[in-house]
C-alpha cells in the first residue's frame, strides 16, 4: 500500500463517525466496532473478493457506512503487524497472507509456485490488457507473430474472455481481460495497470 | 514462433557458420551458446527464447547499439537475412512471419536507395523507415508490459487466501439430481439381475429327492446328527427343503428327534416299525 493510500485512510478515519456511534443492522442497533467485525468476517468467509455493495445488501446497512467501516478496518490491518492483509482487488475486498511469508505457507501447503505463463502468452496477454477489446489480427500486427496457442492458453486459464465480434470484414472475435486476470495479477481494476507511456520511457531509454 | 531450441551441429557445419556469420548468429533473447559437447565430436548450439521477426530485429538493433530512429537498413537487412539463412542451415522451420519481414526489409532497403521526394515540406515524415520504427517501439513497449505482468504474477503467487471451505463449491451429494439417482439405481438392479441369473442355473433338489436323501442317511447310519444333514444343503432354498423334509418324516412317523441336552445337538433316529 502506498503512503498516499495510508494518508487517505487516516482522513477517512477522522471523517467518519466515532466508534461509540451506532447503525441499525437488520432489526437492531449495533456499534461501529461490531459493524467492522461483521464486515471483516464476511470478507473472510467470501471465496471471492467481495464488494462494499454486496456487503451492504447482506447486512442492510448503507453502502457509505460499509465503505467507511472498511476503510477503518483497513487502517486497523495496516496499524498492526499482522500476517494478514486486507486488500482491494478485482473490485472487491479480500483478506490474504503477505507475500513475504510465502515460503512457510508453501511448506505447509506442500505447494510449489504454479506453472508460469510462457513469454509468448505473457506478451499476448499484455497486448490484450492494453488494447482491449482486440482481435487476433490486431494482436498479430503488434506482436509480429501468430499467437494461436497463446490465445488458447489464456482462454483455458480464464485470463481472457471473448467480448463479441468486431463489425468488420470477417467479423473477427474480440478479446478482453477477465475478472480472473485482475485477481491473478493483484489489480484493483484495469486503471491500476501502469500506463503505456511509462513503458515508452523504459523502451526508449535502452538506446 | 520459436521455443527454446537446442540444435546439434555436425563439426563442419558449425565451422562454416562460425566463419560466415561470426557474432551475428547471437540472436535470441539471451545470448546463445555454442559449446563443445565433451562426450562427442559435435558442437551444440543453444538458442534462447525468441519470439518472431520483430524480436529478432530489435535484438539486432540493440546489439549493435544503433539509434532506433537511424536504422542502417542495408546492414540490418543483411544481418537479418544471414540469420534466416542460418536457421535454414540448422533445419529449423522458418515461420512465414520471418519471411514476410524479410520481404518488407528488402522493400525498405530498395526504397532507401531512391532519392527522397523533394516536393515534401516535412522531410521527417517521408522517412520510409518510420513505419517500421513505430512498430518496433510499440513491440518493445509490449515486451516491457509483459515483463511487468510477469513480476506482478510472481508477487501474486506468493499471496494466499484462506483454504476452501465446504460451501465454496456445491456439495456434490446435493448436486445429484433425481435422474442421476434413478440411473444409479438401474445400474444396481442390472447387476443384481445378473447374479440372480447365475443362481437359477444351479441344480435344484426337489422335496421328494430331499426326503429320500434323509431317509437313506438315517437308515445307513442308524442315527443322524441333523447338523450334518443341514450342512449338506448348498443354498438357502435347499436348506428350507431339507428342514421341511425333516418335518415331513417326523409327521409320517418315520423318524424321531431327540435332544440330549438343552441347546445340544439334535439326533434323528428311524422309528423302527414295532
Amino acid at each position: 500500500m502506498s503512503t498516499a493510500k495510508a494518508a487517505n485512510v487516516e482522513d477517512s478515519i477522522e471523517s467518519i463517525a466515532p466508534e461509540e456511534e451506532s447503525v441499525v443492522v437488520g432489526q437492531r442497533e449495533i456499534s461501529n466496532i461490531e459493524l467492522k467485525a461483521i464486515i471483516e468476517s464476511l470478507i473472510f468467509v467470501a471465496d471471492e473478493p467481495i464488494g462494499a455493495k454486496a456487503i451492504a445488501d447482506i447486512i442492510y446497512v448503507d453502502r457509505e457506512a460499509v465503505e467507511a467501516a472498511i476503510q477503518e478496518l483497513l487502517g486497523d490491518y495496516q496499524a498492526r503487524p499482522s500476517g494478514l492483509q486486507l486488500r482491494e482487488i478485482a473490485g472487491g475486498w479480500q483478506i490474504a497472507t503477505r507475500p513475504e511469508h510465502h515460503e512457510h505457507i508453501r511448506a505447509y501447503l506442500k505447494s510449489k509456485p504454479s506453472a508460469k505463463l510462457s513469454l509468448a502468452s505473457l506478451e499476448t496477454l499484455a497486448v490484450i490488457a492494453y488494447r482491449q477489446p482486440v482481435t487476433v489480427p490486431e494482436i498479430l500486427e503488434i506482436r509480429g507473430v501468430q499467437s494461436p496457442s497463446a490465445i488458447k492458453t489464456l482462454l483455458d486459464k480464464r485470463l481472457i474472455v471473448a467480448k463479441g465480434r468486431k463489425e468488420t470484414v470477417g467479423r473477427p472475435m474480440m478479446y478482453g481481460t477477465s475478472k480472473e486476470f485482475l485477481i491473478q495479477f493483484g489489480l484493483k481494476d484495469l486503471s491500476e495497470l501502469p500506463s503505456m507511456e511509462d513503458f515508452q520511457d523504459l523502451a526508449g531509454g535502452a538506446e | 514462433m520459436m521455443e527454446e531450441t537446442t540444435q546439434t551441429l555436425e563439426p563442419e557445419a558449425a565451422a562454416s557458420t562460425s566463419s560466415d556469420a561470426p557474432q551475428t548468429i547471437s540472436v535470441a533473447g539471451a545470448q546463445p551458446e555454442i559449446a563443445p559437447d565433451l562426450d562427442s565430436d559435435q558442437l551444440k548450439l543453444t538458442l534462447g527464447e525468441f519470439e518472431g521477426p520483430l524480436d529478432l530485429l530489435l535484438y539486432l538493433i540493440r546489439q549493435d547499439q544503433i539509434n532506433i530512429y537511424e536504422i542502417p537498413v542495408a546492414r540490418i537487412t543483411d544481418e537479418y537475412l544471414r540469420y534466416l539463412q542460418l536457421m535454414q542451415e540448422l533445419d529449423l522451420a522458418v515461420a512465414g512471419d520471418f519471411l514476410v519481414m524479410a520481404a518488407q526489409l528488402l522493400d525498405l532497403k530498395s526504397r532507401m536507395l531512391l532519392p527522397r521526394e523533394a516536393t515534401a515540406d516535412d522531410e521527417e515524415e517521408l522517412d520510409p523507415r518510420l513505419d517500421l520504427v513505430n512498430r518496433l517501439l510499440e513491440h518493445e513497449k509490449f515486451k516491457a508490459a509483459a515483463q511487468m505482468l510477469w513480476s506482478r504474477a510472481t508477487v501474486e503467487r506468493a499471496v494466499f487466501t484462506r483454504a476452501e471451505i465446504e460451501t465454496d463449491k456445491n456439495n456434490p451429494e446435493v448436486v445429484v439430481g433425481l435422474f442421476d439417482l434413478l440411473r444409479v439405481f438401474q445400474d444396481i438392479l442390472a447387476r443384481h439381475k445378473e447374479e440372480v441369473l447365475l443362481e437359477i442355473e444351479r441344480e435344484e433338489v426337489t422335496m421328494a429327492e430331499m426326503i429320500e436323501r434323509l431317509r437313506n442317511m438315517v437308515r445307513s447310519a442308524g442315527e443322524l446328527n441333523l447338523l450334518k444333514f443341514f450342512e449338506r444343503a448348498q443354498s438357502r432354498r435347499e436348506l428350507v427343503v431339507a428342514f421341511l423334509s425333516v418335518l415331513e418324516l417326523v409327521r409320517l412317523n418315520e423318524i424321531s428327534l431327540r435332544q440330549r441336552e438343552t441347546f445340544g445337538e439334535i439326533v434323528a433316529k428311524s422309528v423302527s416299525p414295532a
